[in-house]
C-alpha cells in the first residue's frame, strides 16, 4: 500500500470520492465496503447517497449546501480510526446458486476463453463451476455484478473488437473476473456461460438481488433445461436459489 | 371527468420525465430524470405548480396532441413551433385548452430538448419512487401514437403567463471545475483544452455528448489504468482516441476514463440544449466559484414563478409579436352586447 491511500477528491460538485488503492486489489475492496458502511452508520446529515466502486466509496452530497473542506476533515478523521484494509466482508451475504449453460450456441466464446486460459474446455467448465465467485462490485449497469477472483491463468484480456449484442444474463469473462450483464450489451468480454437471472427487477419488491460481498456459484445446465426456466421466469430468478453465509 | 392528451401523432423521441430517481448509484442505476431540469422548474414556475410533476421530454420533434377536456399546458425548452388548433401558441408559456383542441407541436428552432406540460402533472406510473423513465435501464417507455396522457388533478388555474427566455439554447461558454484526474493533465494541455471550440457531435443522447473538435486528441499523462470508479453528470471523460464526452442524467454509474473536468450543475441545460453542431466552449473555474454560482442557481430557480408575467402585458418586449394572440375577445360590430 502506497502511503499516499486513501485519497479524497471532490467529484464536480456531486460529492466526495475516497479511493483506497492505485490498482485493483482485494484488501482495498474490503476497505472500501467497510468504509461506506461506516460512514452510513454515521448518520451525516450531508450524505445523500453513497456507493462503492472496486476499490472505492462515493459519498453523494451538494457541495454548493455543505463545505468540501468541512466533509474532507470529518472523513479524514474516520479514516484514522482504524485500519480498513484489515475489515472483514460486510453482514448479511448470500451465497447464489445459479444454473447455466456453458459453451455451445447459447455461450458461443467458451471455447476460447477456455483456450486462451490454456484450458480444454472441460476444464474450463469445471473451473467455473466449482469456484465460488465473490461480488466485487455492482454498477456500470444496473444490479450489474462484476465477479472476482479466477486463477492467475484467467487473466486474458478483453478482446480489441467489441461483439455487438450479447444478451441480458450472459456470462462474461475477462481479467480474472467474471460479469454477469443486466441488459444486452455490445462487450470486449468472453461470453462463456448463458443464465436466466436478472440482476435488475423493476417491479419486484427488491429490485437489485445481488450484493457486493454475496457470492455465486454456476451450476451447468442443459440448453433444454435452460429453455424450461426461461419459458417460466416471470419474476427474473432464473432458476437461482440462495443460503445465507455465516 | 379526468383530463388528458390523446396522442394523435408523436415524434421518434418523447417519453415522461422529472426530476430523477435519486439513491441507487449502488445498484448500478443513475438518477436520470429531465436533461433539463431547468425547464422542469420554469414549466413549474408557470403553471404554478411542484418541479415534482412528471412532464413530457421531446428531443427533436414534437408531435399533435387532443385535450380531452378543459386543462392547461406549458411548454418550455427547446423552442418549437407550436398552434392550438389554428392559433399559434407562445413558447415558454402556460396555455388553456378546451376539450377537442389540438396542440401540435413541430420541429426545434433552437435547442435540443422540448418540454410539455400539464397542469397537475402526467399522471406517469411510478416505479421505484418515481415517474421518469430511464431507457438504457429499461425502465418507462417512449410514447406512441395512440396513447392516452392522463393528468393528475389541477389544482392551479394561471394561463396566459409567460417566462422571459435565457441564452442557453445556442451553445457558449459552459463552466468547469477541476475533477479526479485533472492534474494528470499538463497545464498546457489544459490550456488547449480551454481555447478549443468544441462543436456537439449530432449523436449525443441522454447518456452523453460527444464534442468534436479539429486538431489533436487530449492526453493525461503519467497514469496507470484507471480501476473504474463512480462517475457523475457532467463528467468530461477523455476517451480512448482523445475526444471529450460529456456525460448525462442516463450515463452508467462507473467509468474507467480519466477525466479532465466537470461541468458545474448551473450550465447543464445549456450543455444539454445546445444543439448538433452547436458551438462550446469550456472555462474552468474553482470550486469556490461554482460554489456561488450554483447558490445564486438555487434562488434563480426559487425565483421563477415570480418572474411571470401576463403574455399581453408587456407588447413592447416581444420581438415575436404575432405569435401572440392580440384580438381575443375583441366586439363584433353585429352582435348585440347586452345578449
Amino acid at each position: 500500500m502506497s502511503n499516499t491511500y486513501p485519497t479524497i477528491h471532490t467529484v464536480g460538485l456531486s460529492g466526495v470520492l475516497v479511493t483506497f488503492a492505485e490498482a485493483l486489489d482485494d484488501t482495498a475492496n474490503r476497505a472500501a465496503l467497510a468504509f461506506r458502511a461506516a460512514v452510513d452508520a454515521q448518520g451525516w446529515d450531508w450524505v445523500q447517497e453513497s456507493a462503492t466502486s472496486l476499490i472505492s466509496a462515493f459519498f453523494r452530497t451538494d457541495l454548493a449546501q455543505h463545505s468540501a473542506a468541512d466533509i474532507t476533515e470529518q472523513l479524514t478523521d474516520l479514516l484514522a480510526t482504524r485500519d480498513w484494509f484489515a475489515a472483514p466482508l460486510p453482514e448479511g451475504r448470500k451465497l447464489w446458486h445459479i444454473p447455466a449453460v456453458f459453451g455451445g450456441d447459447l455461450a458461443p466464446q467458451l471455447d476460447e476463453a477456455a483456450e486462451a486460459a490454456g484450458l480444454s474446455p472441460q476444464d474450463a467448465i469445471a473451473e467455473l463451476t466449482s469456484t465460488r465467485m465473490r461480488v466485487i462490485t455492482i454498477g456500470f449497469a444496473p444490479g450489474q455484478p462484476y465477479l472476482g477472483t479466477l486463477g492467475e491463468h484467467w487473466n486474458i484480456p478483453r478482446l480489441g473488437t467489441l461483439s455487438p449484442n450479447i444478451p441480458r444474463g450472459a456470462l462474461v469473462a475477462a481479467v480474472r473476473q467474471l460479469c454477469l450483464f443486466s441488459n444486452d450489451t455490445p462487450t470486449g468480454w468472453r461470453h462463456v456461460g448463458q443464465t436466466a437471472f436478472h440482476t435488475f427487477r423493476p417491479k419486484a419488491d427488491e429490485p437489485f438481488p445481488l450484493s457486493p460481498g454475496d457470492e455465486l456459484l454456476f451450476h451447468a445446465t442443459t440448453p433444454a433445461d435452460y429453455k424450461t426456466i426461461s419459458a417460466n421466469n416471470a419474476d427474473g430468478a432464473g432458476g437461482a436459489t440462495w443460503e445465507a453465509l455465516p | 371527468m379526468t383530463a388528458a392528451l390523446k396522442v394523435i401523432q408523436i415524434g421518434p423521441a418523447a417519453g415522461f420525465q422529472d426530476l430523477g430517481r435519486p439513491g441507487y448509484i449502488a445498484s448500478g442505476l443513475t438518477r436520470g430524470g429531465a436533461i433539463d431540469t431547468l425547464a422542469v422548474h420554469e414549466g413549474a414556475a408557470l403553471l404554478k405548480q411542484s418541479p415534482d410533476c412528471a412532464v413530457l421530454e421531446i428531443a427533436s420533434v414534437g408531435g399533435m396532441f387532443e385535450a380531452t377536456a378543459s386543462l392547461r399546458i406549458a411548454l418550455t425548452g427547446a423552442d418549437m413551433t407550436a398552434r392550438i388548433d389554428d392559433a399559434t401558441a407562445a413558447w415558454n408559456a402556460v396555455h388553456q385548452m378546451e376539450a377537442g383542441q389540438r396542440l401540435t407541436i413541430g420541429a426545434a428552432r433552437s435547442g435540443s430538448y422540448a418540454y410539455l406540460h400539464i397542469g397537475g402533472g402526467f399522471d406517469a406510473p411510478v416505479r421505484m419512487g418515481a415517474r421518469g423513465g430511464h431507457m438504457s435501464a429499461g425502465l418507462g417507455k417512449l410514447i406512441a401514437k395512440g396513447d392516452t396522457l392522463t393528468a393528475l388533478p389541477d389544482t392551479g388555474t394561471r394561463t396566459g403567463y409567460y417566462l422571459p427566455r435565457d441564452k442557453r439554447f445556442d451553445g457558449g461558454t459552459v463552466r468547469i471545475v477541476p475533477s479526479v484526474q485533472t492534474n494528470h493533465f499538463p497545464p498546457e494541455e489544459r490550456a488547449r483544452f480551454e481555447a478549443t471550440a468544441f462543436k456537439r457531435d449530432p449523436r449525443a443522447n441522454r447518456q452523453g455528448i460527444r464534442m468534436e473538435h479539429d486538431g489533436e486528441g487530449f492526453t493525461a499523462q503519467g497514469m496507470r489504468t484507471i480501476v473504474s470508479e463512480v462517475i457523475v453528470q457532467g463528467d468530461i471523460q477523455i476517451t480512448g482516441d482523445g475526444t471529450p464526452f460529456v456525460l448525462m442524467c442516463e450515463s452508467q454509474t462507473t467509468g474507467g476514463y480519466p477525466r479532465i473536468g466537470t461541468v458545474i450543475p448551473a450550465d447543464l441545460p445549456r450543455m444539454a440544449q445546445t444543439p448538433a453542431g452547436g458551438q462550446i466552449t469550456f472555462q474552468f473555474i474553482t470550486l469556490d466559484e461554482a460554489v456561488v454560482i450554483q447558490q445564486q442557481d438555487a434562488k434563480a430557480r426559487a425565483g421563477l414563478a415570480a418572474k411571470a408575467q401576463p403574455l399581453v402585458r408587456d407588447i413592447n418586449d416581444i420581438s415575436d409579436l404575432l405569435s401572440y394572440q392580440l384580438v381575443s375577445g375583441a366586439i363584433s360590430a353585429q352582435a348585440d352586447p347586452f345578449e
